[in-house]
C-alpha cells in the first residue's frame, strides 16, 4: 500500500526539481513556472497529511480549505506577477535576468 | 489506488517537472508544466481531494497556463542558448543533489515510523464538495472574502501596471 512517506518524497523531488529551475534558468517566465512548481509541491504534501489526520471517519478538511486558499492567491499572484513581466519586458525589451540588474551593488 | 498507479503518476508529474526546468523552449516548457499539474491532479484525487483535484485542473492547467502561453506567445521569446558548462560548478551542484536527497529520504521516510498508512475514512452521506463548502462558508467565511478582495485588488493592479504611462 502507499504509505503517507511516499506522498511527501513525491511532494519533496518536486519541490526540489522548482528549486533547481529557479537557481539554474535564466528566463523570467520559466523562473515564475518553477515557482509555481514549488507552490504545488506545498499543496500536494498539505493534502497528504490532511488525509493522513482521519477525524470522525472524515479527512480534516482544514487543510484542503488551506489549499483552496493558496490556489486562489496563487492564481492572483501569476496575474499580477505576468504584468509585471509585460511591463518589464516593454521598458528592457528582454526578460533574462542577467540583463535587468540595475538594482544590483 | 493500487501502489502502481501511484508510481506511475508521480513518475509522470516529476518527469514532466524535469522537461520545464530542461526544455530550452519556453512553449515546449509551458505545455509540460500542464502534464506535470494534471499528473498532480490524479494524485489530489487519490487522497480523496476529488475538489482540489477539479480546482487544480480548471485553475492550474487551465487559467494559469493559458495566461503563461498568452504571455510566451506575446512577447515572442526565443529559445534560450546554451550557456557554457562550468564543470566546478556542475559537480558542486550534483554534491548538493546528493547530499539534499539523502536528507530528504531520511526526514520523510522518518516520520511516523516510516510507514504511515492511511486511515480507512467513511465518505460523508454529502460527500466531499459539501463538506469542503460547507467548512469554507461557515468557519473560514471571512478568510474567503478577504481572498475575494484580494482578487479584486490584483485585478486592478493589473489595469493599472498594464497602461502605457505609469503614473
Amino acid at each position: 500500500m502507499v504509505s503517507l512517506n511516499d506522498y511527501l518524497i513525491a511532494s519533496g523531488l518536486l519541490f526540489a526539481i522548482g528549486f533547481a529551475g529557479v537557481l539554474l534558468r535564466r528566463n523570467v517566465i520559466i523562473i515564475f513556472m518553477a515557482l509555481e512548481l514549488m507552490l504545488n509541491a506545498a499543496n500536494l504534501s498539505l493534502i497528504g497529511f490532511s488525509r493522513y489526520n482521519v477525524q470522525n471517519g472524515l479527512p480534516d478538511y482544514n487543510g484542503q480549505v488551506l489549499v483552496f486558499f493558496v490556489i486562489a492567491v496563487a492564481a492572483a499572484e501569476v496575474t499580477v506577477g505576468l504584468a509585471i513581466i509585460v511591463a518589464l519586458f516593454r521598458a528592457r525589451q528582454t526578460t533574462h535576468v542577467e540583463d535587468i540588474n540595475t538594482l544590483k551593488f | 489506488m493500487s501502489p502502481l498507479l501511484f508510481w506511475i503518476f508521480v513518475a509522470i508529474m516529476l518527469f514532466f517537472a524535469g522537461m520545464v526546468v530542461l526544455n530550452r523552449n519556453p512553449v515546449a516548457s509551458a505545455l509540460s508544466l500542464v502534464v506535470s499539474f494534471l499528473a498532480l491532479a490524479s494524485l489530489y484525487v487519490s487522497l480523496d481531494a476529488y475538489f482540489i483535484g477539479v480546482i487544480q485542473i480548471l485553475v492550474y492547467a487551465g487559467a494559469v497556463m493559458v495566461l503563461f502561453l498568452f504571455i510566451i506567445m506575446l512577447l515572442d521569446l526565443k529559445a534560450e542558448i546554451t550557456r557554457r558548462i562550468n564543470f566546478p560548478a556542475m559537480c558542486g551542484g550534483f554534491a548538493v543533489i546528493l547530499l539534499f536527497s539523502k536528507v530528504l529520504f531520511d526526514v520523510c521516510y522518518g516520520v511516523y515510523g516510516g510507514n504511515a498508512k492511511f486511515p480507512q475514512i467513511s465518505q460523508g452521506p454529502q460527500g466531499d464538495v459539501w463538506q469542503l463548502g460547507m467548512i469554507i462558508f461557515e468557519r473560514y467565511n471571512l478568510p474567503l472574502q478577504v481572498v475575494g478582495t484580494l482578487i479584486l485588488v490584483a485585478s486592478i493592479g493589473v489595469v493599472i501596471l498594464s497602461k502605457r504611462e505609469l503614473k
